[in-house]
């Protein structure tokens, strides 16, 4: 209790002010900074570099995002699928875009493919997508100034 | 004088304590769920089933230049051919698309009717993929991208 009373009239005010401007700073900076796109991007894809992989304009609409492995699975909605088992979760996309009224054509085939990959695995899925009607693609690479 | 005293005296102090709390723990919200992410995009390709089986060519269409990427036996690059031809590097593949279809790649250009059809062995990394396409389909001058060919088509698989 003593040194609580001494804490009081005779104490040194800390001034805040910078501190909290600091603060208000980085909020604004990490508010800036975060994505709160719903890119489905996962840490097991490597993915090619290439310097004309510009990031797209605009939004692309409702895409189905496949992302092919190293190893040759397929990770679809976070899960690791064989790529000759995708048929079925394809089949499934495109009967729910049937029902609300779109042509599996008009959809985009996002297609995150690790760089280590088969191209003859890629070119597996897409003819699989074909098979089901999809026939817009984006093949996606990392954006990299110098290759 | 009197009344500016008065006021100094009866100055009420804010309690910064809550404030500083809730702002803290924004910021390592933030700071937590930050994500740094590499910035990507995408190579856009049309590819209908039906043009594997392509319909009888027109006096308009330009017949598809041929790019074929070998693969060594670690599935790394072993060749590049284009229309039969050895390719040095890719760097040499644009070259000879750029002698082909000339730099022009506006509206009706030969650059834009052109196809590039990419026969790609099965076991062949990726990346090498998206090497040639990026060969294929532009080049960077003074930081501005110049397009060169739009329509890119691989060949159907071949498992082997």
């Amino acid at each position: 209790m003593a040194r609580r009373k001494s804490g009081g009239p005779g104490a040194t005010e800390i001034d805040m002010t910078p501190m909290i401007d600091m603060t208000f700073q980085l909020i604004t900076f990490f508010m800036f900074v975060m994505n709160f796109s719903e890119a489905e991007q996962d840490d097991r894809i490597q993915l090619p570099s290439s310097q004309l992989a510009k990031p797209t304009e605009g939004v692309i609409e409702k895409p189905i995002t496949l992302q092919l492995t190293n190893g040759g699975a397929v990770i679809y909605a976070g899960e690791l699928v064989p790529v000759r088992d995708i048929g079925g979760y394809l089949e499934r996309e495109k009967s729910v875009m049937l029902d609300s009224g779109r042509e599996p054509n008009s959809a985009t085939v996002i297609v995150r493919a690790d760089g280590r990959a088969k191209a003859g695995e890629v070119q597996d899925i897409i003819r699989i997508c074909q098979e089901k009607g999809f026939e817009r693609f984006a093949l996606r690479a990392q954006y990299d100034e110098k290759r | 004088m009197a009344r500016r005293e008065s006021q100094l005296s009866e100055k009420i102090e804010i309690n910064m304590t809550p404030m500083i709390d809730v702002v803290f723990q924004l910021m390592s919200f933030f700071m937590c769920s930050l994500k740094v992410v590499a910035p990507e995009g995408d190579f856009d390709i049309r590819m209908p089933i039906a043009a594997a089986a392509a319909a009888a060519p027109d006096d308009q269409q330009v017949p598809p230049v041929r790019v074929k990427l070998s693969a060594g036996p670690d599935g790394g690059l072993a060749g590049i051919a284009m229309n039969g031809t050895p390719v040095a590097d890719f760097d040499d593949l644009r070259k000879r698309i750029i002698g082909l279809v000339g730099a022009d790649s506006g509206p009706n250009s030969l650059a834009e009717k052109t196809e590039v059809e990419l026969d790609c062995d099965y076991a062949l990394k990726y990346a090498n993929v998206v090497r040639a396409i990026t060969a294929v389909s532009g080049r960077v001058n003074n930081g501005q991208v110049v397009e060169l060919i739009r329509k890119i088509k691989f060949t159907p698989p071949k498992k082997g």
